[in-house]
């Protein structure tokens, strides 16, 4: 449990950053995850080829939102071709829970890095979950 | 066992010694296991059965002229046989041996529905479906053209049956549960049927949460087809039964073609077995087989009657202590009236992942999610759902220790 949910993830689940929409985005992207209905939805706003403004909603565990949280902070500046980049690892790293041993919950920390790829590649040419 | 209807305490700790996974620590706790609608445990003489097999009679069935062989095929069919006694079947010929509801299901899609279903045909199922008994539904209907129809629920999760005569117009089969998964609900099958019956539709029954629970006698419910899981009525998985009435299944196609179901087959043509061989193709799940008959007669040797009264019993402590659990809703049948242990609720807006993950770190194994019925969900307008669920080994303490972990569930995450 603890192992599962440190102070970070419940404190950037209760409170998450870059949480709402933006007003006319450059992309939107939204991905589920069919086995437990978890939802995210991506704002950009990009300038120059740099992501200049992020913002997600959606619904679903713990994880799945605080990973997502943490990752739009990870993206506010960065360059979109870093941003195509971004590796499952990396995002891993941020959360810092031991989940490479849990095919379920992997998938809920993914869906964000999974929506932004969706938004950047665009639908039908975004890695699949493996090769995130 | 003493011969009182329910469980006491002391048959309540017997029969959990029987069940060797039951003893072991799970996350530094004793394993409360409250998933048994998805897979129940086995207890240790269905375990050792299986073991028994692979090492003293292993050989295929109906086909060696040799000791082993004939020892194998004496114990399979014989477990057909206790199959067939434990659901008052007429004769053993109606039970076949498939893997599972759903492949039981997809046999009398396949096989009666495409020799039987026209455009515009129509199936009636009902909201609370599991999607095993839905998509292969669908499935039918895209290759017939014929119509699905559905059952809506009440504000309590139970049947709405006021216009089913009028529903049951043009209908050919009806296609229910017996009790859902996710809510619990025991549907009234026996009134049902006789009423499709007399639209003249047939009936076939999901008996995946009622046959590991309660008595079920096809003869007394008078429905047409029956589908159940071994692996949920502490039987291995790989293992599961569609009965259906004789004089139907001798009407009806083969589903899977191969060897085991053919009388004489030349290069072009071929003429099939006698029911049920017909519809076992290939060599089966031999002593997955054998040892659901030995769960049979474990679950007999208790009693059918006395595991639903006990199940009841607990579930009605349940729905009292949960109703204590701040922010926590419930749903379906708010009562143990015609429901089933299957308990599904929201804590508040915690998500079901959250709450079966705090659980778990109580050593409490719940499911999470929309449990295969997300027409259901979507109609009780939530995303996913935890679930907890009885059987025959559970008890009022495992209730009070998900209590205690669900309160500081809600704690952790409120």
């Amino acid at each position: 449990m603890d192992d599962l949910y440190r102070e970070l993830i419940l404190e950037h689940y209760k409170h998450p950053h870059n949480h709402g929409r933006l007003e006319h985005p450059d992309i939107s992207a939204e991905e589920h995850n069919p086995l437990c209905g978890d939802r995210i939805r991506l704002d950009l706003r990009i300038e120059h080829d740099v992501i200049t403004d992020v913002r997600f909603d959606g619904r679903g565990c713990a994880i799945s939102q605080a990973s997502a949280s943490m990752l739009t902070d990870e993206l506010i500046g960065m360059p979109v071709e870093e941003a195509k980049r971004f590796s499952k690892e990396r995002l891993l790293d941020l959360i810092g829970i031991p989940l490479a041993h849990n095919p379920v919950r992997i998938k809920c920390a993914l869906l964000a890095l999974k929506t932004l790829k969706a938004g950047l590649y665009g639908v039908g040419h975004a890695p699949d979950d493996d090769d995130l | 066992m003493t011969s009182s209807m329910t469980l006491d305490q002391f048959d309540i700790l017997a029969l959990r010694r029987e069940f060797p996974i039951l003893s072991q620590p799970m996350n530094g706790k004793t394993l409360a296991f409250l998933d048994s609608a998805a897979s129940s445990q086995k207890p240790r003489r269905v375990i050792d059965c299986l073991e028994d097999y692979y090492r003293r009679y292993n050989a295929n069935v109906h086909r060696g002229v040799y000791r082993l062989s004939e020892e194998a095929t004496f114990a399979f069919e014989r477990a057909r046989g206790k199959v067939a006694r434990f659901i008052n079947a007429r004769s053993q010929r109606e039970v076949v041996f498939v893997r599972n509801t759903t492949e039981a299901i997809n046999l009398v899609a396949r096989s009666w529905g495409d020799a039987n279903l026209r455009e515009g045909d129509r199936i009636l199922l009902s909201v609370m479906e599991h999607h095993s008994n839905l998509v292969p539904w669908q499935m039918l209907a895209q290759r017939t053209g014929a119509k699905l129809e559905f059952l809506s629920l009440d504000g309590e999760g139970r049947l709405v049956l006021d216009h089913l005569d009028a529903q049951l117009q043009g209908v050919r089969l009806v296609a229910l549960t017996q009790q859902s998964n996710v809510l619990g609900t025991i549907n009234p099958v026996a009134e049902i049927a006789r009423r499709a019956h007399a639209a003249g539709a047939l009936i076939l029954v999901d008996g995946a949460q009622s046959v590991p629970h309660m008595p079920v006698d096809v003869q007394a419910l008078d429905i047409d087809f029956l589908a159940f899981s071994g692996h949920k009525m502490c039987a291995p998985t790989g293992i599961g039964v569609l009965w259906g009435r004789r004089a139907l299944l001798e009407q009806m196609p083969p589903f899977l073609g191969g060897g085991s179901m053919i009388k004489v087959v030349s290069l072009h043509e071929s003429s099939y077995a006698d029911v049920p061989a017909r519809f076992e193709a290939g060599t089966p799940a031999i002593a997955e087989a054998i040892a659901l008959g030995e769960a049979v007669d474990f679950l007999q040797e208790v009693g059918m009657a006395r595991i639903y009264a006990h199940e009841r019993e607990l579930l009605g402590y349940a729905i009292d202590r949960l109703a204590g659990v701040e922010g926590l809703t419930i749903y379906g049948p708010q009562t143990t009236e015609m429901r089933g242990g299957a308990l599904s609720f929201t804590l508040e807006d915690v998500h079901p992942h959250d709450v079966a993950a705090a659980l778990d770190s109580e050593g409490i194994a719940v499911r999470a999610g929309h449990h295969c019925t997300q027409p259901l969900h979507a109609h009780l307008n939530v995303p996913a759902t935890t679930r907890a669920s009885f059987y025959l080994y559970n008890t009022a303490e495992e209730v009070d220790r998900l209590v205690v972990a669900l309160d500081k569930a809600r704690n952790l995450f409120g």
